[in-house]
């Protein structure tokens, strides 16, 4: 069983995870199938050129997705996330090649003792710049 | 080319709950491998009852599935106006009462919650309330669409 943590123990800013994530061509065709998201610019060069994308882009869900991971790892169990947002303020773009990095940090931002709820708000970036905006995880440490 | 505007009367509009989609156990495993989880609840029936849930329990993102049906509700009613070809997800939220597993019966119904105009662009704001086979609320995800308005 995994170890909740304490929340007494919890100061705002503190870090709580910190993760690295590679996103390939093969993580969007996985997400697409998984999602059922099949929008031709998640996989097809072709496409993201003719309207007008810098390249073939990860599905905002998908960096959504991986972008709580380290949230859940942290609490233990994904059912403790009450509440989670994203803004996606930048495309990450996946080269066939090298694919895309995705870096996280989650740190406190708010801590509620009444409900024994935290907020996490969690950063994204890929090649240096944010992706995400207002990323914010609540989650139940009862 | 100035397209037709997204109509702001569909402020307000509820569309039909949707078909009834069951969550399966595969289906939980397969899009948690792929928004890279690793949780054993995730995967392991054992582990995720050791935790005190039913089945296997689905990652926080995964009602977007559910979501999925209502958005094609609202871009295929043509009376929004909403041309998919310039859409962009502006952002996305979840509000769980409690976590989906594997075996729920979800039921979404999609409610038009704001419509307002940025700079020649429309922000239509859609808030799909999911609810189980009993009627329970279990989340509700909310997704802010911006439509581009010129080319």
């Amino acid at each position: 069983m995994p170890v909740i943590p304490d929340l007494s123990s919890l100061s705002v800013g503190d870090e709580v995870a910190r993760a690295e994530h590679r996103i390939t061509r093969d993580s969007l065709v996985r997400y697409a199938g998984a999602s059922g998201d099949f929008n031709p610019i998640h996989y097809r060069d072709d496409i993201a050129e003719q309207v007008g994308l810098p390249g073939v882009l990860a599905h905002g869900m998908l960096t959504m997705g991986i972008a709580v991971q380290p949230v859940v790892d942290w609490v233990g169990d994904p059912a403790r996330v009450v509440d989670y947002q994203v803004r996606f303020t930048r495309p990450v773009v996946v080269d066939p090649i090298e694919g895309a990095t995705l870096s996280l940090t989650a740190k406190v931002g708010v801590i509620n003792a009444d409900s024994s709820r935290v907020r996490i708000d969690i950063t994204a970036s890929a090649g240096g710049q944010t992706v995400l905006g207002k990323a914010q995880a609540w989650v139940s440490l009862a | 080319m100035k397209r037709v505007p997204v109509n702001p009367a569909i402020q307000g509009r509820t569309y039909p709950p949707t078909a009834p989609y069951l969550v399966g156990r595969e289906k939980v495993r397969e899009f948690a491998r792929a928004v890279f989880a690793t949780a054993p609840v995730h995967f392991d029936v054992e582990a995720a009852r050791a935790a005190g849930h039913a089945d296997v329990v689905a990652p926080p993102t995964f009602p977007v599935v559910v979501q999925e049906h209502t958005l094609e509700q609202l871009l295929g009613d043509e009376d929004a106006g909403i041309d998919f070809s310039h859409v962009v997800h502006g952002d996305q939220r979840f509000e769980y009462s409690r976590p989906v597993v594997a075996g729920d019966e979800l039921t979404a119904q999609l409610t038009v919650t704001s419509i307002k105009s940025l700079g020649g662009n429309s922000m239509v704001t859609a808030a799909t309330e999911i609810r189980d086979a009993d009627g329970g609320h279990v989340v509700t995800t909310i997704s802010t669409l911006v439509v581009r308005g010129e080319d």
